[in-house]
């Protein structure tokens, strides 16, 4: 450790613990990945919705359940709850400054995007497994 | 102690509108209505697991007039976000920034937007008249 870190800080502001939360980076280079994740993805995926779109209950679950369908679904909907999680957060930053409302604008969008990234993946792994 | 009139630093209103504002604005609103939009999607594959009635309820609630202008809405946004967060990822490689580079590619975005919506609605309702 560096003997000279924090020095151009006053002694109050490194009593007080506050500054860079140092995780800055992962949350930029994992809104990438998660980007360039749900393009590829989503490619996929606008072929087929556009091919669900005249599809009967019983072709779209059988579409749906298809392994490789499936598999990128599943994908799909991990990167795109991760990447809506990383970006409602920005905004929430952005806009909520008060600390009371800001902690329960982050856990609630912390909660939804968990809860429907759960659900959806249930859903298409019960669809692939016939249940 | 009197508090004096501080300077504050300019923001969105005084300046002239320009594309590449258009562009940053609608990314970030896109973004969010995509967010919300997960709940559309969820819902779609709980209702696929859940039966034939269930995804009857879903395809009747988003083929009725109200859910396909808000599917409309959806796959706009889609588009549009897809486009320039393809356009952002390209700028992250540190290419396009030259402000005439800039320019183009924002109306690149929002052109782009317009047709990847036509493109894919034509698909869709081309398929519709075959069902």
């Amino acid at each position: 450790m560096n003997a000279n870190r924090g020095e151009f800080r006053t002694p109050l502001k490194q009593a007080r613990g506050l500054g860079s939360a140092k995780d800055g980076t992962g949350h930029f280079l994992w809104q990438r990945v998660t980007a360039i994740a749900l393009v590829l993805a989503g490619a996929w995926l606008l072929g087929l919705l556009l091919s669900l779109a005249s599809a009967d209950y019983a072709h779209a679950r059988m579409m749906v359940a298809d392994p490789f369908n499936a598999t990128v679904l599943v994908a799909f909907l991990i990167a795109a709850c991760w990447h809506a999680k990383l970006g409602m957060q920005v905004v929430i930053e952005d806009y909520v400054h008060a600390p009371l409302f800001a902690g329960i604008a982050h856990l609630a969008n912390i909660f939804f995007c968990a809860l429907a990234a759960i659900a959806g993946v249930l859903a298409v792994v019960r669809i692939a497994l016939g249940a | 102690m009197s508090t004096r009139e501080r300077p504050l630093s300019p923001h969105l209103q005084v300046y002239r509108w320009q594309v590449q504002m258009v562009t940053s604005i609608l990314h970030r609103a896109t973004g969010i209505v995509l967010a919300v939009g997960l709940i559309g999607l969820v819902w779609g594959m709980l209702a696929l697991a859940a039966g034939p009635e269930r995804w009857a309820a879903f395809t009747a609630c988003a083929g009725s007039p109200f859910g396909k202008i808000v599917l409309f809405g959806f796959s706009w946004a889609l588009a549009f976000h897809l486009i320039n967060g393809i356009r952002h990822l390209v700028q992250d490689a540190g290419q396009g920034y030259a402000i005439p580079e800039f320019v183009r590619s924002s109306w690149l975005s929002i052109i782009g937007s317009f047709v990847l919506v036509a493109l894919a609605w034509g698909v869709v309702l081309a398929h519709w008249g075959h069902a």
